[in-house]
């Protein structure tokens, strides 16, 4: 379980997160929706313990991430695995060897079975065959889907998914989809996952979670979310210009 | 008035905290050197395009130097009468001095430079927090292999610089000055004692760390884009320059002292 109490965060006098609290249950698929800027990329950051809050804690397990030493931390997110809104593959390595790249580091794995885990990771993604490109080679939608094998290749307990749907054809998008409910289903994966897609966040969600103004507006299951009486999420899910949230 | 004040207090505040994170830095590579696992093909790919393919420029840059130094030295010591001082004064001046400075110079600038755009590459586009959720330590990994690559070959390359210096000057002297070539080799080395490499050497170890931990620190601190990553490389590399030519003095007065 993972437990976010009164996250804040500012960066200047831009302040990001207010008083944020969210749960996300073990095994749970948990979708966040909210406006471009609105801190969810920085939300998943914390939560990895890549950004340190103002106030406020994250519990996972029962242990404090704002609080861990860098060791603790490393531990942790062993079970971890993050797709990054950029991808942010290692550019001077091959795809085989980003997709690798946790395997390598920490485990003793001999090199050819490391080799068979990857291609068993790009498959998944559908990026067979491409272990010897360089990231420079690849489309925007491919280094999607490898970061997307990196961040799942050392099986993971959590992934947390920046926009994994982002700049991927629709067919391609679905099999995300696909794969991230076939994780959650098999593998008994907590997900979070960040999206403007709202196709895709019906389709995998188990909760659907809205950002607004640095606080957890509103949370619930797919259908609340859909049937919604408040007229922000209204506004967001329909895509209306028109509505409460206006400000740029 | 008060406006003034704020901002001075600022400005010195902001430079505290650089000088805390580069020292914090160099604290924690000291640290991360001793922790296995030790990374040798990084470190020799790093010793490769640190010392290797410094060598041209090297090269170049201390003959001309040995040369300059030596028909420099001839404009005043013909007067006197004294040119076959012309050899000790280019051994002396390099080995203690030129070598080790201008290799650090050097060094700054080219690998200093390119530490600071890869690495700065690396923060703007996540790939430092990237490697962080993959549970690696950039400093461990990123860090340690430079730093070592830097203080291994920072001081052969002053070595090489040295001798480079003295072949330049060897060259001035004998065929241009028409020293004879051998009490011309024999003033050269007379006056070296073991203090003069020495002092040389610790120096440019010196200047090693400093072109590491300034040009890596710039690195991780990088926001903003390409643009960012053009401003850090400057920065990097100007502090390098500064804090390099600020080392030399001080330990060349210590060591005035400390082996007169
Ligand atoms: N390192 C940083 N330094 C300063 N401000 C930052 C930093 N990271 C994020 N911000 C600010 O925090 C806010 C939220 O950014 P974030 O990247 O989390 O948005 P987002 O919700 O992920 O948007 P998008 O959907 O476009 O990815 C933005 O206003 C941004 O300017
Ligand atoms: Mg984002």
């Amino acid at each position: 379980m993972i437990e976010i109490i009164n996250l804040s965060r500012s960066f200047g006098d831009n302040k990001v997160l207010q008083n944020l609290n969210l749960t996300v249950n073990s095994g749970e698929v948990m979708v966040i929706i909210g406006r471009s800027g609105c801190g969810k990329s920085v939300l998943l950051k914390h939560i990895i313990g890549l950004l340190k809050p103002d106030f406020g804690q994250i519990i996972i397990e029962g242990e404090d991430v704002t609080k861990m030493e860098d060791k603790e931390l490393d531990q942790l997110r062993l079970s971890f695995g993050m797709l990054f809104q950029g991808a942010a593959l290692f550019d001077s390595m091959t795809v085989c060897e980003n997709v690798g790249f946790a395997l390598k580091e920490h485990t003793d794995m001999p090199e050819y079975q490391i080799r068979e885990k990857v291609a068993r990771a790009l498959e998944l993604v559908g990026l067979k065959g491409i272990e010897s490109l360089m990231p420079v080679e690849l489309s925007g939608g491919m280094k999607k889907r490898v970061g997307l094998a990196r961040a799942i290749c050392n099986n993971p307990k959590i992934v947390l998914y920046d926009e994994p749907t982002t700049g991927v054809d629709p067919i391609m998008a679905d099999a995300i989809n696909e794969l991230i409910i076939d994780l959650n289903h098999k593998l008994k994966v907590t997900s979070i996952v960040v999206t403007h897609d709202m196709v895709s966040a019906y389709k995998i969600a188990d909760r659907i979670a809205m950002l607004y103004n640095g606080k957890i507006v509103e949370v619930g299951p797919v259908d609340d979310i859909r049937n919604t009486e408040d007229p922000l999420v209204r506004q967001f899910i329909t895509g209306a210009s028109k509505g409460p949230i206006t400000e740029n | 008035m008060q406006n003034i004040i704020t901002r001075l207090g600022q400005k010195s505040l902001n430079f505290f905290i650089y000088i805390g994170g580069v020292f914090n830095l160099l604290v924690g590579t000291f640290f991360q050197v001793f922790i296995p696992p030790f990374r040798r093909k990084e470190l020799f790919v790093q010793m490769y395009r640190v010392g290797v393919l410094s060598l041209p420029i090297v090269f170049l840059v201390s003959l001309f130097t040995g040369m300059v130094l030596a028909l420099q030295s001839a404009y005043q010591l013909t007067k006197m009468n004294a040119q076959i001082y012309i050899s000790s004064l280019v051994a002396l001046s390099m080995v203690r001095e030129l070598g080790p400075v201008l290799t650090a110079l050097v060094v700054a600038g080219r690998v200093g430079a390119s530490i600071t755009a890869e690495l700065g590459t690396m923060k703007v586009t996540e790939q430092i927090d990237a490697l962080g959720t993959l549970a690696v330590n950039p400093v461990k990994y990123l860090v340690v292999p430079r730093f070592l690559a830097l203080c291994i070959m920072l001081p052969l390359l002053t070595v090489y610089a040295d001798f480079i210096g003295i072949v330049g000057g060897y060259l001035i002297g004998v065929y241009k000055l028409l020293i004879g070539s051998t009490i011309y080799v024999k003033m050269t080395f007379d006056p070296l004692e073991f203090k003069d490499v020495f002092t040389g050497l610790f120096k440019s170890f010196v200047f090693a760390a400093i072109i590491c931990i300034v040009s890596c620190y710039e690195g991780f601190r990088t926001e903003g884009g390409a643009e960012g990553v053009g401003k850090a490389t400057t920065f990097s590399v100007v502090t390098s320059f500064i804090l390099i030519i600020a080392a030399d003095c001080l330990f060349t007065a210590l060591f005035y002292f400390v082996f007169p």
